[in-house]
This record gives C-alpha cells, structure tokens and sequence, in this order.
C-alpha cells in the first residue's frame, strides 16, 4: 500500500527538518521517493503541516474499572480526532494497573479496540497505596513504558527513593505526579485570592514544588530518569531549570489547561475547571510559558481526565478533580503558543512527539525514512469553536467550552492508515 | 432596586442594592414592633428552609420572617430528608422545583452549593450561609443595626476578629461594608488569615490592639474548637489572651463602638461576658434585626420592589 | 408604557381648599366634634391631604387631631399577579386605635381596592370603634362594595383615563387633572 502526502510543509524536529517536502509511505513506513501508480493514495496537504503523530503521555483512559467515564475504544478514538497516534495510559484503573497482568489486559484491549498506540504506565506502589512497591520488573517485561503513582503521590521520601533505584535498574522512568498531601491537605483549588474569596479550601503552590525539589534530589542521587508530570507553578519550573542546569536526568510537562487558564476560570464553582494540579495564577502560567520556551519543559501532555456528567454536577468539593483534554490540546498549543509566538512549530512538535517517545523509549516521533508511519497533518488556519457534544470520548468535562480555537488536527495516521480526518 | 433572581452573596451587589435592601428592612421592622405581626404579603407563597448544616438561629429567623408575611413555610433538614439516603442536591433541587417552592433558603456546609441549586430552580434561592464562602444576609442585618445606631455607613471603621479563614460571616462583611464605604480591618492568627485579603480592600492585623485602635464597629467571630485539632492555632486559652475581647482592648475603640456577633458566644474566649452583658453589645437587636432584613429580602425575591409607583 | 395626555384641568388649588374646608366640616358634624378622632392618610397623596384636613379641624375646634400614614403595600391583593411588587415605605401610626373614630384620607377612590388593603392594614393595628372615609375624588368604577364618607368632588371619567391629584408638599403644585391614556 502506497501513500504520498504532497504539497505540507514537513515539521520534523528528529531531523531538524521544516520544510516544504512530500512525504512517502509505503506499507506503513516512511520511504523514499516513488513513483505512484494507480494504486498509489494521494493526500493533499497543501497549506498544512506534516508532522510525526503526537504522543500524549499522560492519559487516563479509565479501563479496566470505570468504563462509564471512559473505555480503551473511546479514549483512543478521543486521541485519534485530536491528532494523537499514541498515549501512555495512567494506572490509576480499578485494579490498579499494579502487576503483569492487568498491563498484558490493557495492551490486549488496545491491539483490539484501539484506534492509536497505547503504551500502559505500571504503578510504583502496590495499588499505588504509597506503602510497597509493586513487581516494577514483571511489568516492565509485560510492556509498561514508565511507572508512576500518579494522583496518589508517593509520599514516603525512603519508598520513592528505593522505586527510583529499581526504575534506574529497568531504565523507565519515574513519573512523579509532584504533591504534598500535608500541605494540600484536602484543598480543591490554587491557594490565593479566588480560593479566598469562593471560601474553597487552597492548595498553594509549596505543595506541588516541595515535592518536586523532593524527587529532583533523589533522581540526582540515583540517577533514575525523573519525569515530572503536570508542571503547574513558577517555583517548579525553576527547579526544573536548575535541576537541568546541573545535568541531572530530569525532564518536565506542562498541560493546555496550566498555559492558558488560571484560577479564575473557577469562579462561579466551575467543577470544569477542578483539576489537579489546580489551575494557578497569573504569574504561573506566564512561567510555565516561559519554561515551554526556553525548553525547561520537554513535554506538552493533556492529563486527560475524563469523568461523567453526574460525577461533576455536585457540589465544588464533592467533584472529581479532572477534565478532558485529548480533543483541545492541539488547538490550545496552536492558539496560545504557535500563533502568539512563543513557539515555533519545529519546538511544538518535539514536545508533542519527539520528546514523548524519547522519554518514554519509543520507535516515535520521528518521520526519517524507516519511521513508522505515524503522522499529524495540522491545519494551521483552521478555526472551530469547542463543542462537547462532538467529542469522541465519554468524558465532556471541559473548561474549555466555546472557546474558538485556530490550529487544529485534520488528519491522523497511524502507520499509513488514516484514524481520523476532518 | 434589586434586580437579581437570587441572593447569593454580597461581592456581586452594588452599593445601591445593598441600600435598598435596607431600606425596605425598615418598614418590615415597623411590622414586627405591631401587636399583631402579620400582613398578608405572600399569601399562597412557599418557602422552602433547606438546611444541610444545624442552625437554630437562620432557620428559625427566616422561618419567622416568611410566617409574618404569611407565606407557607416547609423546613428540610439533612437528617430528616432523602438527602440523608444520599439524593444529590442536583436531584433534590429538582423535587423542590416540582413542589412549587417560590423561594429556597439554603444553607450548606460546602462553598457554592447555594450556586448549583440556583441554576437548576426557577424558584429564588437565599444563600443561608455556604462552607467559607459568604452568609450575605448575617451581613445584611449587622449593616441594618450599625445604620440604626449611626445612620451612615461610610467613613466607619470596622474590625473583624478570629478565624477569617474559614468565616462565610468575615467574607459577607469584608464585601458589605466595604461596598457602603466602611475601613474594615481584619485582625486574627497569620494561621487563620486567608491569602489576598488585601485585593478585597480589607487590612489584615495580627496584633487585636492596633486593630482596635479608633474602630466604630468591633465584629467578633466565633473560634471553634475543631481549628485547635486541626493543629491551626495552638490552644483557647492562649488565643483568648491574643485575640480576645475585653474591658481594657474595647477601651482602644471610640467611645461609643458597637460589639457585634453573629452568635452563638464562647464567652470567655473571644468575647468576656461583660462586654457580650455591656452597653457596646447589640447582639440581641441583631437578632431582631435579623427578621427584618429576611422579610425584606423574601418580599424583594418574590417580585418586589421594582416600581415606585403603581396604578392601582 | 402607553403615553398619556393631559386632557383637562378639573379643579385648582382654591377649589381644593375649599373642598377640604367642606369636608372638615363634615368630619366634625357627623362625629359630633374631635373626640377619639384620628386622621390617617394613605401614602403618598393621602398623607399631605390629612394632615391639611388636621389643620383646617384645629382651624375650626380648636383642637389637634392625631394624623397617622399608612403604607399599604404590604396588603395590596395583587402582588402575585403583577409580577413585580412596588417599594415598601413604613406606616407611622405613633399612637393607639383601639376604640378610635379612624377617618381614612385618600386623594382618589377608584376600585376601593386601596380602600380595602387599608382597612386591613388598620385592623392589624388594633380595634377601632368605627373607619370612614374621606377622599378628594371619587372618580368610579367600584369593584368593591365600598363608598366614601366625605367626598370632596365626584368626577365620572372612563376607564381608560387617569386622574392625577397634584399637590404643593409633593408635586409643587395644587391640581387635579385628567389625563388620558394615548
């Protein structure tokens, strides 16, 4: 099967390629140059970039255990409408996804239901209770890409130490959801003004970067890949930029949510907008731009948390934390980042491809020749209003309602063959 | 004129609403001081008191100001109701809706319930005090009963004293005389002061005598004892030492300040029971007061006060 | 809100005066004198008329007669079906009904609908011996069997019109005039 994208501009950041080029595949890998034939499949791509498919690191996908809120087949088909062709799966399931097992069930249920790649995240502890660690090395042989507690952080500086040392041993890294519980001590929003004026408890920004200071001390020590998820304050990126500057092996995301809103999108009780970690202020999300800029942080990853309709239409402290954010998350980027200037396309794509699938250790991210055919065609100019209702996953929790967004996916392929198109 | 469907705090009001609120308290007072307290204003009227948090005291001033305007009155509580076998408020919203209540007074123990009732019911809701958030009708009847003694609220200076971080009474207060053009200084433990006070208008003191110091008004909040658990402040006694109120600190204040409280008392720990007995405490006119601004404001969410002058 | 007209000047300030001058007259004759009379206005034009109709009694008795204002806004039958409800503004009754002759003053008897929120109000505020009524116009209409006791002119008008009582504590002015809706 032959297939030639022609007239995109080609934004590959593995090569360092941005380009006007036509891109060939055959039999889902990218070839060089052919001839078509009759057979051979065109797609038109003019005006439109070409990039390698984005991976979203950070993905709940609820399966097994909470399939009202999500399921394997609607999170990937999620994924496929909003440019993604892989996403590591969280294990915060029911079973946690804390042995071999229920890592080879997701793995099953993504080869046959999935519509993009779906790489499964093992939990550090035994169901990610922060007391013992779990058979990292089983999962690890069964397929899980890295390991993380992530929502329920690991609490016990010793335990997180000894689950880096064995992660060093594996070569997956620890991703740390960075949050200390005594600090946050049950707050549901960022601790300022809004948090004093709505009367809901706060979590200020100390408990996220306590822990983050934390696990870049350790991961220093052992010298295990540290993935810190979410990146949400100022003081965290800076610890990040300095763990970098030291050379240690840590790298860092940021979400759409955490560069574009702040806490005031909670006003009026907005359960919407209840996520964790919480949406910060002002001067947060100018430093998370900032270190999305000057390449603090590697990763731009959705936390797509889905949940239903009757889960977040109660009271602001009885709502989940979480939104949805696989369908938003590329015309977020294009909008708030690519069309104001702070990044480039070429930087974009690294850190929605690239740089996922090197952290992760995948054969992604790239569109050199013998690549897998794995491609986002964005549309640069391509202006749509977020609606709920159309989206392909269960979950409609999105702060992001009628918000008008330019940039956005129009095609997905995975390995040649077309997932989504516009 | 007040033009909003519902109450449910006092930041979203502008100083004219506030007034006039008042001002239609006043006559509702007059009703009260009658020999026979009842007119037949909202005859055919339902209001519903749906309390998920005990309290005597809003419960029964409301439920005393609906019944002196003749309106029907059903009581909820949480622990006769299907909200105890876990009905969500949404649902619960939606039977009283189907009821036909004409007005809802909701008090809840978590901020912005009062906001997720509203949006599902036609019907006018009353936040009756929600979490941490506001309780615009305490503030209501503590700026009618500062008014009575000193006719204007502008150019006061109030002090707000305790626990502010969790106080939906400092929160209301902050917003309401701050609108009418009062000082107010808030003074308690840095443990119990929430962050951005400043942007409210409000000025934060930890120490009670500098913020006693020339006030009209001195606010003391309830300290509950749940907060000296929760590792917040370290004991009573010391905190009644810190920020208790007493003869020799009332004596900082001007000469005639006025002691308020929402109720109910810790005497002897925020408040020494000469000065809660004192000539400064006006404690019991807020409860009356109370019933006044409650008749007002259901009289205002059922339609009134939109036309000066009718044709009748 | 239709527009409205004003069509005619009906009388003026010397025919007000001299129609409370009647009235006053009136009031002392049938209750044979001041004894355990009061005077209650209803808000607004009622007010000024009686305490004008106070000062005419004291004019001609020699003696003060206790003036009250009475708001009815709170016994008005039609709150519910207005959709809106008018400002409240207190009723100052500074004195005991029980056992008075209450002379209730009102500018214009129309549906007596006023007339019968403000014997309601009045009996919430104790037991007279006896309610009259006094208005300055009676224009028609009646949809209750009230009727006035002292009238200072009848106007027939249709329905469509309104008469407006205008009076120096309030408008600046004594006038009555019709004014028709456009």
């Amino acid at each position: 099967m032959k297939l030639i994208i022609k007239g995109g501009r080609l934004v590959d950041p593995a090569s360092g390629r941005d380009e006007m080029t036509d891109v060939y595949v055959q039999d889902g890998i990218i070839c060089t140059r052919f001839v078509p034939d009759k057979s051979t499949e065109i797609v038109d791509a003019a005006g439109k970039l070409v990039a390698p498919g984005f991976i979203d690191m950070h993905v709940h996908l609820r399966e097994p255990g909470y399939e009202a809120k999500e399921t394997i087949a609607t999170g990937t088909a999620a994924a496929a409408r909003g440019g993604y062709t892989g996403v590591a799966c969280m294990p915060n399931t029911n079973p946690v996804a804390d042995n071999r097992f229920i890592i080879e069930f997701i793995r099953k249920r993504a080869a046959e239901e999935g519509r993009v790649s779906v790489y499964p995240i093992g939990a550090i502890t035994r169901g990610s209770r922060g007391e013992e660690l779990a058979e990292l090395g089983d999962m690890r042989d069964a397929g899980a890409v890295a390991f993380s507690d992530d929502g329920r952080p690991v609490s016990d500086a010793g335990l997180m130490r000894r689950a880096m040392q064995y992660c060093k041993m594996l070569g997956a890294p620890v991703i740390s959801h960075c949050e200390d519980q005594t600090l946050a001590a049950g707050g549901v929003m960022h601790e300022g003004y809004n948090s004093t004026i709505l009367g809901l408890k706060g979590i200020p920004a100390s408990a996220e970067e306590v822990m983050v200071a934390r696990d870049i001390i350790l991961a220093a020590e052992t010298g295990c890949p540290l993935h810190i998820a979410h990146i949400s304050t100022a003081g965290s990126v800076a610890l990040v930029r300095e763990a970098k500057k030291r050379g240690y092996p840590v790298t860092a995301e940021a979400t759409p949510q955490h560069f574009t809103l702040t806490d005031r999108a909670v006003a009026r009780y907005n359960t919407a907008a209840k996520v964790n970690p919480p949406l910060r202020g002002e001067e947060d999300v100018q430093a998370v731009r900032e270190g999305l800029a000057d390449g603090t942080i590697d990763v731009i990853a959705t936390d797509h948390a889905p949940h239903t309709f009757d889960e977040k239409n109660v009271e602001f402290d009885l709502a989940p934390f979480g939104l949805v954010g696989l369908e938003t998350a590329v015309g977020l980027v294009w909008t708030e980042l690519v069309h104001t200037g702070i990044l480039t396309p070429l930087q974009v794509v690294a850190k929605l491809s690239q740089h996922p699938a090197r952290i992760l250790g995948l054969d992604r991210g790239s569109l050199a020749e013998g690549s897998a055919a794995d491609i986002t065609i964005i549309d640069p100019v391509f202006t749509q209003t977020v609606d709920p209702e159309q989206f392909a996953g269960k979950g409609k929790n999105t702060p992001f309602a009628g918000r008008t967004l330019q940039g956005l996916p129009v095609i997905t392929l995975r390995s040649g063959l077309c997932i989504y198109a516009a | 004129m007040y033009k909003h469907k519902d109450l449910m705090e006092l930041k979203e009001l502008t100083a004219d609403e506030i007034n006039f609120l008042l001002d239609t308290a006043v006559p509702m007072k007059e009703v009260i001081s009658r020999p026979i307290k009842k007119v037949p204003t909202l005859r055919g009227r339902t209001v519903v008191n749906l309390f998920y948090e005990n309290s005597t005291r809003t419960r029964s001033s409301f439920e005393v100001a609906a019944k002196y305007l003749s309106a029907d009155c059903i009581n909820i509580s949480s622990a006769a109701s299907s909200v105890a076998k876990g009905e969500s408020l949404y649902d619960t919203a939606r039977t009283l809706q189907s009821l036909g209540a004409d007005v809802i007074v909701v008090r809840h123990p978590m901020s912005g319930a009062p906001h997720l009732l509203a949006q599902v019911v036609k019907a006018a809701v009353i936040n009756a005090g929600d979490g941490t958030h506001e309780h615009p009708t305490q503030t209501l009847l503590d700026l009618f009963t500062v008014r009575e003694h000193r006719g204007e609220i502008a150019g006061l200076t109030v002090t707000i004293v305790g626990d502010i971080l969790h106080s939906r009474v400092a929160r209301s207060g902050i917003w309401g005389f701050t609108k009418l053009g009062a000082e107010v200084r808030v003074c308690g433990p840095p443990t119990l002061m929430p962050p951005g006070l400043a942007q409210t208008g409000a000025r934060v003191f930890y120490r009670l005598e500098e913020a006693l110091v020339g006030a009209d008004v001195v606010m003391m909040l309830r300290i509950q004892k749940e907060r000296q658990q929760q590792g917040l402040f370290p004991g009573l006694r010391e905190y009644s030492r810190l920020f208790g109120l007493n003869r020799e600190r009332l004596a900082l204040a001007k000469p005639d300040a006025l002691v308020l409280h929402p109720g109910p008392l810790n005497r002897g720990v925020e408040i020494a029971h000469d000065i809660a007995d004192g000539p400064a405490a006006v404690i019991e006119e807020q409860v009356t007061n109370g019933v006044a601004v409650r008749m007002a404001l259901l009289y205002l969410l059922t339609g009134g006060g939109a036309h000066s002058e009718a044709d009748y | 809100m239709s527009a409205l007209r004003e069509k005619t000047r009906i009388i003026d300030q010397d025919g007000i005066r001299r129609a409370l001058t009647r009235i006053a007259h009136e009031i002392i004759e049938r209750n044979k004198g001041t004894d355990n009379l009061v005077l209650i206005g209803i808000r607004r034009r009622g007010v000024p008329l009686a305490r004008r109709l106070a000062e005419k009694i004291k004019e001609i008795e020699g003696s003060q007669v206790p003036v009250g204002v009475l708001d009815i806004t709170l016994y008005r039958d039609d709150l519910s079906t207005l959709g809106y409800q008018p400002v409240v503004r207190q009723t100052e009754v500074n004195f005991s009904i029980e056992g008075k002759k209450v002379v209730l003053v009102d500018d214009v008897l129309y549906t007596g609908r006023t007339t019968r929120a403000a014997m309601d109000a009045i009996m919430d505020l104790g037991r007279p011996r006896n309610i009259q009524l006094a208005a300055l116009i009676d224009r028609g209409h009646r949809e209750l069997p009230i009727r006035a006791d002292y009238v200072g002119k009848n106007v027939p008008t249709a329905r469509l019109e309104l008469v407006e009582v205008l009076l120096v504590e309030i408008d600046s002015v004594d006038e009555v005039v019709i004014m028709e809706k456009t």
